[in-house]
């Protein structure tokens, strides 16, 4: 039975549970809502694709309808961009990686550590997410950007030279 | 060059560009500092994301998400055993039963190596995280970060070439895992811990873990573990070679 594949992966979304939502209570319970729609839609799983990115984007949608149910995130457009970006006194060091993704947008600490930490494809995370590929290279260039910002302490932004 | 988009640019800091074009972002960043600086920011955030978060791998499944299977009735209790040998299970068995005392030290070191074989072994992309192709620097920077001088056996007439190596999380502090591939994609690692235990030496020790084939033993100050999923044998003839170029 294919569901026994979904315990294999269990580790890693464990992994990026914790990333992205920050208290290992939290983010087990995430995990346990993941694993539970899981296997209630593993009908709809299509044997022969790829299991992880489906564990992904299951995750994905029970954590969004979660901080929605916490009212954590009142607007959809939050997901994207701003809202939770609040201003930030002190500068952070690298060791306070966790309190800066904390404070990025969840649209772009999705990004980052689907890209970053689990080390999926631009193509998969376009996937999972269900965003545009360019959707993602946004998320990723200003999530980036931002992190860098939060953890130097600098709030301007250095925008690359880019020839289109 | 012509076309280079910030795009090349995240993906040339993410592994996930072809030759070709990776080729000529390394043109193009020789002389674009600001660029390069990016890149490296990128690449250090990516490197402290996963030293951050990779330990939860090691962290024993809660009883809870475990029940949340059974409940179920659908995911049979053996399942966990057989499917969950590198992820699930043995991480949690390994770092519940991780001892300071000789033996378990002894019987963690091949189940660790294992496990850490187990988890790198199938990537696809992402294998090592530095790439044999700075090799150097691979060997300098896991040496650094373990606090003790490795190197990396060279395999070549046994049919390994370097692929690369990671630092990984260990009992005690980081460990290095070194990983070899011959022609036909079959994968060895040389996982390499500090022990802050009384320096000693031991003989070749094998342990079957799985499906994976693992000869250990200790030289000093550090404990080396060859993984494989290949034959006794074979890793033998391969383990003898590490053994010997480390000990000339």
């Amino acid at each position: 039975m294919e569901s026994t594949e979904i315990v294999a992966h269990i580790p890693r979304l464990r992994r990026y549970a914790r990333a992205l939502a920050g208290d290992s209570h939290r983010a087990d319970d995430l995990v346990q809502d993941t694993l539970e729609r899981a296997l209630a839609k593993f009908y709809l799983w299509r044997r022969g694709s790829d299991l992880r990115a489906w564990l992904f984007t299951i995750m994905h949608n029970v954590f969004i309808n979660q901080l929605k149910a916490r009212r954590e995130l009142a607007l959809d457009d939050a997901v994207e961009d701003g809202l939770q970006s609040a201003p930030q006194s002190d500068p952070l060091e690298l060791r306070d990686l966790d309190a800066a993704l904390m404070l990025l947008p969840v649209g772009q600490r999705e990004v980052l550590l689907l890209v970053g930490l689990e080390q999926l494809s631009y193509a998969e995370v376009s996937k999972a997410l269900g965003i545009p590929a360019g959707t993602v290279m946004s998320r990723l260039s200003r999530g980036r950007e931002r992190l860098r910002a939060l953890i130097s302490g600098t709030a301007t932004l250095t925008s690359l030279k880019v020839v289109k | 060059m012509s076309n280079l988009t910030e795009t090349d640019l995240h993906a040339y800091a993410d592994g996930q560009l072809d030759d070709v074009r990776r080729v000529q972002v390394e043109a193009h960043l020789a002389h674009d500092s600001a660029a390069t600086e990016s890149v490296r920011v990128w690449r250090e955030q990516n490197e402290a994301l996963r030293a951050l978060y990779n330990p939860v791998l090691n962290e024993p499944v809660p009883q809870r998400l475990l029940a949340a299977r059974a409940s179920r009735g659908r995911w049979p209790y053996y399942a966990l055993a057989a499917g969950a040998m590198g992820l699930g299970f043995g991480l949690g068995w390994m770092s519940q039963s991780y001892r300071t005392d000789r033996f378990m030290e002894a019987a963690a070191l091949p189940r660790r190596a294992a496990v850490a074989y187990a988890v790198y072994a199938p990537e696809v992309r992402h294998p090592v995280e530095v790439g044999a192709d700075q090799q150097d620097h691979l060997v300098k920077w896991l040496s650094k970060r373990l606090g003790h001088e490795l190197r990396a056996p060279l395999l070549t007439q046994q049919g390994f070439d370097l692929v690369g190596g990671r630092l990984l999380p260990g009992g005690k502090g980081p460990v290095a895992q070194f990983m070899y591939q011959d022609t036909k994609g079959q994968r060895i690692t040389l996982y390499v811990s500090l022990r802050d235990a009384e320096p000693r030496d031991t003989a070749f020790r094998f342990s079957q873990e799985d499906k994976v084939a693992v000869f250990y033993w200790i030289d000093g100050k550090l404990g080396y573990a060859l993984s494989g999923e290949m034959d006794r044998a074979s890793l033998l003839a391969v383990a003898t070679v590490v053994y010997r170029q480390l000990n000339p």
